[in-house]
């Protein structure tokens, strides 16, 4: 055995030389197709993978035990850096666990804002995702179009929050500001880009000979794995499950809107790419709807609850018991009611729940975050065998794993 | 009376408690007030035992005893419709209990259900994996062991996933500190330099919040600017602390000037742009 510390290289595919011929490669963790740091020790015979060990854990800050050891309000940014892409859905999957905790309700507008920016940023997320998957699979002037409108998509959101990746936009209990002037105004005319570039996207793409040989009939989830592996989001869908938790199990508003949830029984990643690219259009359906009811809402933004949310700012600068308030919650934290929850939210890349095991003391007793890409990357170890080489690439970019959820 | 805590968690608590704070808790209901989930727990009686049945935020929440888990997980999945295990994880009331809660949580697809599926274990009791069922508990159970030490039988490959193959503890212990133990400061020294290196090199500043004002390798101070890697621990900052533009004669110290001193006679004003 090799001695494998203290900076000497160690070569896996010494194997090569020792048994039969298949060789050890190592994907990873530095590989610029890898999508973060994940390392996939692929064993070849030829060109066709046996077998596939993908190895984890390179980014891991042990977000659960900063949850145990943070207030709650203290820890939502956190959130923002699991999946970074879509920062909003953390934020707002954590928010709406604290919130069914403590058993209030977000006002009806900062739903709506919410749900806006969710959508908003389910179309960043999957305009990122189409980038980065057609430039792993060879496609480079997509990902310079797809990241085109996704600017114009962050543009948006750095007008509402001023931040572009990790927003922190969303409080427990509501959303801190109300909308820009023209927002909604800007987000039509975004809308009204993005449905002519997403067609022109397709136009690329979807009867394009090499992209589909890439695509068809690689990666194939079958129903029965899908399901065992806990896989969720585009990857149950793209299975033939249509399911969707904004649907299924609406939260939030999602009741009253009107969109459908597209799904593929091809199971393979072509199936999954046309989800994607069907899901985008139905959040602009979604945004679209949202306008009007933002319109027709009460101005309130933060939820009335005088024991877990602080008054608001004008409250605070004028009335001195809501002072007193607001300095106990922030210096001490808010004191949830005991009891668990497991609340789960459809994030663009699946299931994201928070389970969150409070003891009744400002700090969560326990923390899990139920991250999708966590399962969709240990879900490799089985789907790569059988493949080529150059599939894993595809296989990886298309199943969208984002390894700031997968190592918390 | 001080209030009695455990000595060995060493998580956060909070400064100050009101002795007058009653804790609410989160309403548990009956499993009577959902008519799918009484169903559910009638079939499940029959075959397990069920120590303790009801809802909470809308999820059934079932503890049966920990033996049973692998079946119970079974019998859920295919004879009542639980097709998906979206989570499983333990938490820890070592200090409190003594052992572990491990939860199950599944998903019913067909009835749009909720259910978890709770058990306790010993601190070092062994628990029956479930991976034969869910293949989602092969990377599940390696992070409830990488995080909490729960040891699980026959699951084929049960090593850390999160943390490095050699480390020491398990992380989401309560007994863990937040900023890791005397072994995680010294893990990289030891692996890259090896341990004679430890003299030399010190161990691992693991609180991200660590200020030292004497260490001019990686702090500043405004106003007081220090060269790089002055030893300032005397207390004495050194006279020639470069508080002056450079214009005015500040930057000596280091040697060279980034701009030749301005000689206003010399210097010309350009008409166009060169």
């Amino acid at each position: 055995m090799q001695q494998v510390n203290r900076l000497k290289p160690f070569f896996e595919n010494i194997n090569f030389e020792r048994e039969d011929n298949t060789m050890v490669v190592n994907f990873g963790p530095q590989h610029p197709s890898a999508h973060g740091q994940l390392r996939l020790i692929l064993e070849l015979q030829g060109e066709e993978i046996v077998k596939a060990v993908p190895t984890i854990g390179y980014l891991h800050r042990g977000m659960e035990k900063m949850g145990e050891n943070m207030m709650y309000n203290e820890f939502l940014p956190t959130t923002d850096r699991m999946d970074y892409i879509a920062s909003t859905s953390n934020n707002y999957g954590f928010a709406l666990a604290v919130e069914q905790l403590l058993g209030i309700e977000a006002p009806r507008r900062a739903e709506v804002i919410r749900t806006m920016l969710l959508e908003l940023n389910r179309i960043i997320s999957h305009l990122f995702w189409l980038a980065t998957h057609a430039l792993d699979v060879g496609a480079m002037s997509i990902f310079l179009y797809a990241f085109r409108e996704r600017e114009f998509a962050m543009d948006l959101m750095e007008d509402y929050c001023g931040a572009r990746l990790t927003h922190s936009a969303v409080r427990i209990g509501g959303v801190p500001l109300d909308l820009p002037q023209n927002w909604c105004e800007d987000l039509t005319k975004f809308i009204g880009i993005l449905s002519e570039e997403i067609d022109k996207y397709e136009g690329l793409l979807t009867q394009n000979r090499i992209w589909r040989m890439r695509l068809e009939n690689v990666g194939i989830i079958t129903p029965e794995m899908a399901k065992s592996w806990g896989c969720s989001g585009v990857a149950l869908r793209g299975s033939g499950f249509q399911w969707d938790l904004r649907k299924e199990m609406p939260y939030g508003i999602y009741g009253e809107l009107d969109f459908d949830i597209p799904y593929s029984t091809s199971c393979d990643s072509y199936g999954r790419y046309k989800c994607y690219m069907q899901e985008m259009r139905e959040s602009m359906k979604i945004l679209k709807q949202l306008i009007p009811m933002y319109k027709g809402s009460e101005p309130q933004l933060m939820a009335h609850a005088p024991e877990y949310i602080s008054a608001p700012k004008e409250d605070i600068m004028t009335q001195n018991y809501s002072l007193m308030q607001h300095f106990v919650l922030v210096t001490q934290g808010m004191r949830p009611p005991k009891g668990e929850v497991y609340v789960a939210t459809e994030s663009p890349k699946g299931e994201l729940g928070y389970m969150i095991v409070s003891d009744g003391t400002p700090y969560a007793y326990k923390m899990k975050l139920r991250a999708p890409s966590f399962w969709h990357t240990g879900l490799l170890e089985d789907l790569l065998p059988g493949h080529q080489l150059a599939d894993v690439v595809t296989i990886i970019g298309n199943l969208n794993i984002v390894f700031g959820e997968i190592d918390r | 009376m001080r209030a009695y805590s455990p000595k060995q968690d060493v998580q956060k608590k909070s400064y100050y408690n009101d002795r007058f704070h009653v804790v609410p808790h989160l309403p548990r209901l009956n499993v009577e007030a959902d008519e799918q989930f009484l169903s559910d727990i009638d079939v499940l009686k029959q075959k397990f035992t069920v120590l303790e049945a009801y809802i909470e935020n809308g999820h059934l929440v079932v503890w049966i005893p920990a033996k049973e888990n692998l079946k119970a997980v079974k019998f859920l999945k295919e004879k009542l419709a639980y097709d998906m295990m979206m989570e499983l994880s333990a938490i820890d009331y070592i200090a409190s209990k003594g052992g572990f809660d491990i939860f199950y949580e599944m998903l019913s697809l067909s009835k749009h259900k909720r259910i978890r599926v709770k058990c306790f274990i010993e601190e070092k009791e062994e628990l029956f994996s479930v991976e034969s069922v869910f293949k989602m508990a092969n990377w599940s159970e390696r992070e409830m062991y990488d995080m909490y030490g729960v040891k699980v039988k026959n699951h084929h490959n049960l090593k850390r996933i999160l943390m490095p193959d050699d480390w020491y503890d398990h992380p989401l212990r309560k007994t863990y500190p937040l900023q890791g133990d005397e072994t995680a400061a010294w893990y990289e020294v030891d692996k890259i330099f090896g341990k004679e290196a430890r003299d030399t090199i010190g161990p691992e500043i693991r609180d991200g919040a660590a200020i030292d004002r004497y260490d001019t390798t990686r702090f500043a101070r405004l106003g007081h600017e220090v060269p790089f890697g002055v030893d300032i621990t005397d207390g004495k900052e050194p006279e020639h602390t470069p508080l002056a533009y450079q214009e005015e004669g500040g930057v000596g110290l280091f040697g060279v000037r980034i701009i030749k001193e301005l000689d206003e006679n010399k210097s010309v004003q350009l008409k166009k742009r060169r």
